[in-house]
This record gives C-alpha cells, sequence and structure tokens, in this order.
C-alpha cells in the first residue's frame, strides 16, 4: 500500500466542515489500480437515541494526541486485515448542530467487497476505541451521551475483543 | 514515581481538574485508579468501582493489569462515544 504521510494525511481531527467529494476525488486521485472506493459519513441527528427532546447543538470532546495515534492504529490494522490502497479518516470536534458532519471514513481498493469492509470494520473500532466524548444541548439541560453495547457487539463481530462499556 | 494523570469528559467535570501530577507508590493502572479512589472526595465517585471507567497508557487505550511507568501520562475517562 503506497501513501504519502507528509503531503496527505491519513487522519484529521478538525473542527471545520469536511467536502466528501473533494476528499473522495484526492483519495483516488491518479490511481489506476483503483476500481472501488467506500465512504461513510455520520452526521448530528436532532434525536438522540430514545430521547424526547431535539438537540439544539452537540459538543464534541477528545483527547489530543491519543485521538490521531489511536485512529492511525485502527488504520493499520484495517490496511493488514482487507486488501486496501488508500484509507482517509475525517472526525470533527467542538460545537455541531443537527444536520452537521461529524465523520468521515473513506477507503480504496480495487474490488467492492474490500473497501465496503474496510469502511465498516473502521467505523466500528473508531465508535468504540476513539477518545471522543459527546455532550448533548436539549432544552432540558445538557448531557453526556452514553456508550452503547450494541457497539461493542459491532466491533466484536470483527473478532476485535475490546469493550468500551 | 511520578506521573501525570489526564481526565475527561464527565469525570474532568466531575473533579474539575483537567490535568493533576501523582506521586505515587502504584505498580499498575488499577492501583493508581485505587489510589485515587482513596482520596474520596470527587475523586472517590468518579472513579469508583463499579462505574465505567477505561484508561490509557501513554496515549495507548490500556486495562487496569497495564504496569505503571515512571513520568508516564494516564488518563482516565468514561466509555467513548465518537464516530
Amino acid at each position: 500500500m503506497s501513501h504519502s504521510r507528509t503531503s496527505s494525511p491519513r487522519v484529521s481531527i478538525q473542527a471545520h466542515d469536511f467536502d466528501l467529494s473533494a476528499e473522495v476525488a484526492a483519495l483516488r486521485a491518479q490511481d489506476s489500480r483503483v476500481g472501488a472506493v467506500c465512504s461513510f459519513v455520520g452526521t448530528v441527528r436532532e434525536h438522540s437515541a430514545g430521547a424526547a427532546d431535539p438537540i439544539s447543538s452537540m459538543e464534541l470532546e477528545h483527547y489530543p494526541g491519543m485521538t490521531e495515534k489511536a485512529i492511525e492504529a485502527m488504520i493499520d490494522e484495517a490496511c493488514q486485515r482487507f486488501d486496501i490502497y488508500r484509507v482517509r479518516v475525517i472526525h470533527r470536534i467542538g460545537r455541531l448542530q443537527p444536520l452537521d458532519q461529524i465523520v468521515l471514513v473513506a477507503v480504496t481498493s480495487a474490488h467492492r467487497g474490500e473497501s465496503f469492509a474496510a469502511c465498516e470494520f473502521l467505523m466500528d473500532y473508531l465508535k468504540t476505541q476513539a477518545p471522543f466524548w459527546k455532550k448533548e444541548q436539549t432544552a432540558q439541560g445538557v448531557r453526556w451521551v452514553d456508550a452503547r453495547s450494541s457497539d461493542d457487539a459491532a466491533l466484536a463481530r470483527w473478532g476485535v475483543l475490546g469493550s468500551n462499556i | 514515581m511520578k506521573v501525570t494523570v489526564k481526565y475527561f469528559a464527565s469525570i474532568r467535570e466531575a473533579l474539575g481538574v483537567s490535568s493533576e501530577a501523582i506521586e505515587t507508590s502504584a505498580v499498575t493502572l488499577a492501583a493508581l485508579r485505587d489510589e485515587l479512589i482513596a482520596i474520596g472526595g470527587a475523586h472517590g465517585q468518579s472513579l469508583a468501582r463499579g462505574r465505567a471507567v477505561r484508561m490509557a497508557l501513554n496515549q495507548v487505550m490500556s486495562d487496569e493489569t497495564t504496569a505503571l511507568l515512571d513520568g508516564a501520562e494516564v488518563a482516565f475517562f468514561p466509555p467513548v462515544t465518537g464516530g
């Protein structure tokens, strides 16, 4: 797998928004081996799981230094498990609103099976092992989002042992 | 040994501190957690056994059995909720 870390980072942790088509274009640029690009975008919903009140905003906290390291290690693992070429992960931090984009995972490969799987693997991994925490603002006040056991179960499907809850 | 302990999210809010220098004789993360619980007050409540607390040593996710290192950066935080 070839990529240039100095000119095109695999991981970005940033407050500002990203452009999916620009990221995909950059990821597969000039790479004629690529037959498949798979991407996932996570967005802010207005209603949190089971909650009655709509959220007016969300604050995303992270662990500077560890966040990048953790996601880089997940990408390294994805590259070992799946026959893929390049990976791009962007995760936003700071204050977000409903409809905002939160996270991008994009993967290139020769054929679709590998990049579909790698993309899902990375999202399942990120949900349970990347050091971010969401805090939601509603009319009732502020609450920290709870981690979900279903996310642990999703990671376990890949044979990765590492519980979150 | 001397370690830096960082706290995040609801644990940081409960303690009112994001980072503190700790002098400890603990040899594992479990023992360090128990020392911090023994401080009592907000430390005792936030890090209590039975509460879901995750930890990292030198910015790598670790479990309780991990050996502590002199000069290390340790972090305690709630289960993660990114993505």
